[in-house]
């Protein structure tokens, strides 16, 4: 019964890995960069909802509004100041200034909250379920985490696949160049690809910290780095290799602290995705591309 | 064909950075022995050269090599353990500081630089964000594992562990030298700012002279174009790993400076986390690929400034609070 | 006999035979062309005879010895260098660095020997130094030994890429398109440089080339390549008048 709960706790954090993932992964895949403020993104989430929420005693639904609007403006704003300028340049350069705008989210969310650690409300409400008499309590988080996800999964499959502006990413990704001439406003595209992704970010962070509920400006970073992971573990730039990575990393992740040792888990988490790209280089889903010669 | 001034525009470059080196350590002597340097700047004096080998090393790396390395810190921390863990198990049984000192500084280099080649073995089949993530992967792993590690001593030899301190089973006077999270304890401080500026000074020699060697073209020509270099006869996997491994080595070197400059030496997510790891980087990319005197510079004023920033705020509220007396 | 005896080379990529039964036979000093349309296979046999892909079939016979499926390092150690069609320098190192690299696996020292200027430090640079110059001077390069290789003009970079695989003491040269982009005074530039080259290091050329001034110009041998197939082989004067090839290049 207990590894049953260690899994299901497992595929609701791997469940916000994935969201996580989703964010970074299509932001690889449409601008070639790594986001590494992506992970801050969600602990911005995270203090606005808080602040609606608890300093304001307002509706939980009000909060995961207000977080999911300003994490979008933010990501497109982010994009716009720091990532536009840089379009072309070398791909280090596009790196240190995604870890600047990190450590600069980090730092802002330390002026205007400080350094302690805040209590989060869970926005969810439902009770948790008890089953098997009693021997297996799924809480309601865990609920909604794993719904919220499975239904974000399908939705962004379905807005890639059908949707014209979903279907523009996609040609934006495969080649730049090439979509431009087929008159696919590209600059548009990567900024709905940056707000979509921050959206995203801003339910993560908020699921998140509703299962685990201390909130600092350094929540999202090693949740952020951990989606990193799960991104190149299902293969950087593939949509279902993010649901993949993030899950199996959640479950991974979950276990290794209940069996083996807790203070060692990210240590394991690491030590699977390093085995993995020795065996699969571009990970399970990712394309490999041949250089020509 | 040698000229009275036999030096070509490079090794004039790399005789002044040297230069600088050596006439800031003479000045900031004289400054200590006027009693002008403040106590904080000169506790600040030996993690500046250690944030200096680490720029310098990982240029090889990144800036020669062409490779995004994001686990330095895991190679330093490698060093920093290995070496603080020689120097106290040694404490009472090599009692010349120098000798001691050198003896660990040798075996952090050469811990770390076998933890560069286990690395270098992924590196070799992947490519620019997949190495990127594991080498940060590396580091992390590095961090982790030590800070679960028990090591101590006792009549009967060394005994390991990684579940705690009972668990080694020590005889009666046996010692717990490596505490997992709680690090090592009453290390020897063999360092100092002499020593820190040698380093520095090695560090540099070393990487310039590699960089005009038949294996620093051999490196700069994999990161200019790998095809070509492979139709030449540049065996690749054999720079790649030498890179690594000298890279590394110097990484340890800053670990060894590190550790012996405290102390209590635990390894935490800000000194052997991948943060610090960004933080090495962001000196390299910040400094100039490949510029040892770029990387140097960055290193030294992006350490400083937050120190001075946090100085003036400190004094700041020493003046409101003056104020409001 | 012949100094690179090719048979039955053949690769696939996916379903595509790419190249498929290839054979060609080419005597030392011979200055041999091999054209074909574009897409016809003529890259991949340069890359398949380099080592930068591995034949699914068939054998690479030089000076006797088979380096088919050997890696690209030890087919050059075994004697064979090449140029590439989109021009493949060392664009952040200097030109005579860009030959020195080159030198290398013959004048050897260890890593530890360059850190600590051992004394063979100094007598090896000096060597390569010496080596250097004297084949840039070959290509009228020794002006600009200095500059950065990304600053060449561009026939000059062509010139510095031939110099480099030289370098490497080859027994056979591979040019990829040695003419592309240039003008009919460099490209009657680079004809003679390639008869020089063959004339003064009594080397074996096979090169890849459209431009049908040059290889009518200083080839004696020529195969035509067509979907990856040999199309006709033989002395260049004949095979040119080949009515097969004739359709294959310009139609029917």
């Amino acid at each position: 019964m207990s590894f049953i709960s260690y899994l299901v706790n497992g595929i609701s954090l791997g469940s916000v890995y994935a969201i996580i993932a989703l964010g970074y992964t299509m932001v690889y895949g449409i601008a070639k960069m790594l986001n590494f403020a992506h992970g801050d993104v969600i602990m911005i989430g995270g203090y606005v909802t808080f602040m609606i929420m608890s300093t304001m005693g307002l509706s939980p639904w009000l909060g995961i509004v207000a977080a999911v609007v300003v994490c979008t403006l933010l990501g497109v704003v982010i994009e716009k100041i720091a990532y536009k300028p840089l379009r072309g340049a070398s791909p280090l350069a596009v790196l240190i200034t995604a870890i600047g705008v990190s450590y600069f989210l980090q730092n802002i969310a330390l002026l205007i909250f400080g350094a302690n650690t805040k209590s989060f409300t869970s926005v969810v409400s439902i009770p948790d379920l008890v089953l098997a008499d009693g021997q297996l309590t799924i809480s309601g988080e865990t609920i909604v985490t794993i719904i919220a996800s499975v239904i974000i999964m399908i939705a962004m499959t379905l807005f890639i696949k059908k949707t014209k502006t979903g279907r523009a990413m996609n040609a934006v990704s495969e080649d730049k160049g090439a979509a431009q001439l087929m008159g696919i406003n590209v600059n548009k595209t990567i900024s709905i690809t940056f707000a979509i992704g921050s959206g995203l970010a801003a339910i993560a962070g908020i699921l998140l910290v509703s299962s685990y509920p201390a909130l600092t400006p350094y929540t999202g970073a090693m949740p952020g780095i951990k989606a990193f992971v799960a991104a190149v573990f299902g293969g950087i730039g593939s949509v279902p290799g993010a649901m993949i990575g993030g899950i199996l990393l959640g479950v991974i992740e979950n276990l290794s602290k209940a069996y083996i040792s807790s203070q060692l888990a990210d240590a394991i988490v690491f030590a699977v995705l390093i085995i993995v790209l020795l065996v699969k280089p571009t990970g399970i889903l990712g394309k490999e591309i041949r250089e020509k010669v | 064909m040698k000229k009275k001034i036999g030096m070509n525009k490079s090794t004039y470059n790399n005789m002044i950075t040297l230069g600088i080196v050596v006439a800031a350590y003479i000045i900031i002597q004289i400054l200590i022995s006027t009693g002008s340097v403040s106590s904080l700047m000169e506790g600040l004096l030996v993690p500046l050269c250690v944030y200096v080998i680490l720029a310098i090393s990982l240029n090889l790396t990144v800036g020669i090599l062409g490779e995004l390395s994001l686990g330095h810190a895991g190679f330093m921390c490698v060093g920093a353990f290995a070496s603080a863990f020689f120097s106290r198990l040694t404490e009472d049984l090599i009692t010349a500081t120098y000798l001691r000192f050198l003896i660990a500084l040798i075996i952090g280099a050469v811990c770390a630089a076998i933890f560069g080649i286990i690395i270098a073995v992924p590196v070799l089949r992947l490519k620019g964000d997949y190495l990127a993530i594991t080498t940060l992967a590396f580091g992390e792993i590095i961090k982790n594992v030590v800070n679960v590690m028990y090591v101590g001593k006792d009549s009967t030899g060394i005994h390991f562990s990684m579940k705690n301190a009972m668990d080694l089973n020590l005889k009666e006077g046996g010692d717990v030298i490596i505490k997992g999270a709680q690090g090592i304890t009453g290390t020897p401080t063999d360092s100092n700012f002499t020593i820190g500026i040698i380093l520095v000074l090695v560090t540099m020699i070393v990487v310039m002279n590699i960089i005009k060697s038949s294996t620093g073209r051999a490196i700069t020509s994999i990161r200019d174009n790998r095809i070509a270099a492979e139709s030449i006869g540049i065996n690749i996997t054999k720079y790649k790993v030498i890179t690594f491994a000298i890279s590394a080595a110097f990484a340890g070197v800053a670990g060894v400076l590190y550790s012996h400059n405290l102390s209590t030496l635990t390894a935490t997510p800000k000194n052997f986390g991948y943060n610090m790891s960004i933080l090495i980087l962001v000196f390299v990319v910040l400094g100039g690929m490949g510029n040892i005197r770029g990387s140097m510079i960055a290193a030294i004023v992006l350490t400083l400034i937050p120190e001075y920033l946090r100085f003036m705020q400190d004094y700041r509220m020493l003046h409101k609070r003056k104020g409001a007396e | 006999m012949a100094l690179l005896e090719v048979k039955n080379l053949s690769i696939a990529f996916g379903g595509l035979r790419a190249v498929d039964g290839f054979d060609i036979s080419i005597e030392k000093g011979q200055l041999y062309g091999l054209i074909g349309p574009n897409g016809a296979g003529k890259t991949t046999i340069f890359n398949l005879l380099t080592g930068v892909y591995k034949p699914n079939d068939g054998i690479i016979n030089l000076d006797g010895k088979n380096i088919a499926g050997m890696r690209t390092i030890d087919i050059n150690k075994a004697g064979v260098a090449r140029t590439f069609q989109n021009i493949r320098l060392f664009k952040a190192m200097t030109v005579l660095d860009n030959v020195k690299v080159a030198l290398q696996n013959e004048y050897r020292y260890s890593a530890l020997t360059g850190i600590c200027r051992l004394p063979k430090y100094f007598k090896m640079e000096k060597k390569m130094n010496e080596r250097a110059e004297e084949l840039l001077k070959v290509f009228d390069l020794d002006g600009q030994k200095d500059i950065m290789a990304s600053n060449l003009p561009y026939g000059k970079q062509r010139k510095l890429e031939i110099a480099r695989a030289l370098a490497t003491n080859p027994k056979m040269l591979l040019l990829d398109e040695p003419a592309a982009g240039m003008n009919p005074n460099e490209t009657q530039e680079l004809m003679d440089t390639i008869r020089f080259v063959r004339d003064t290091f009594d080397m074996t050329i096979l090169l890849i080339e459209h431009d049908m001034k040059l290889v009518s110009g200083i080839c004696e041998q020529l195969t035509v390549l067509n979907f990856g197939k040999v199309l006709a082989q033989g002395e260049t004067s004949v095979v040119l008048k080949n009515p097969e090839v004739i359709t294959a290049y310009l139609g029917e």
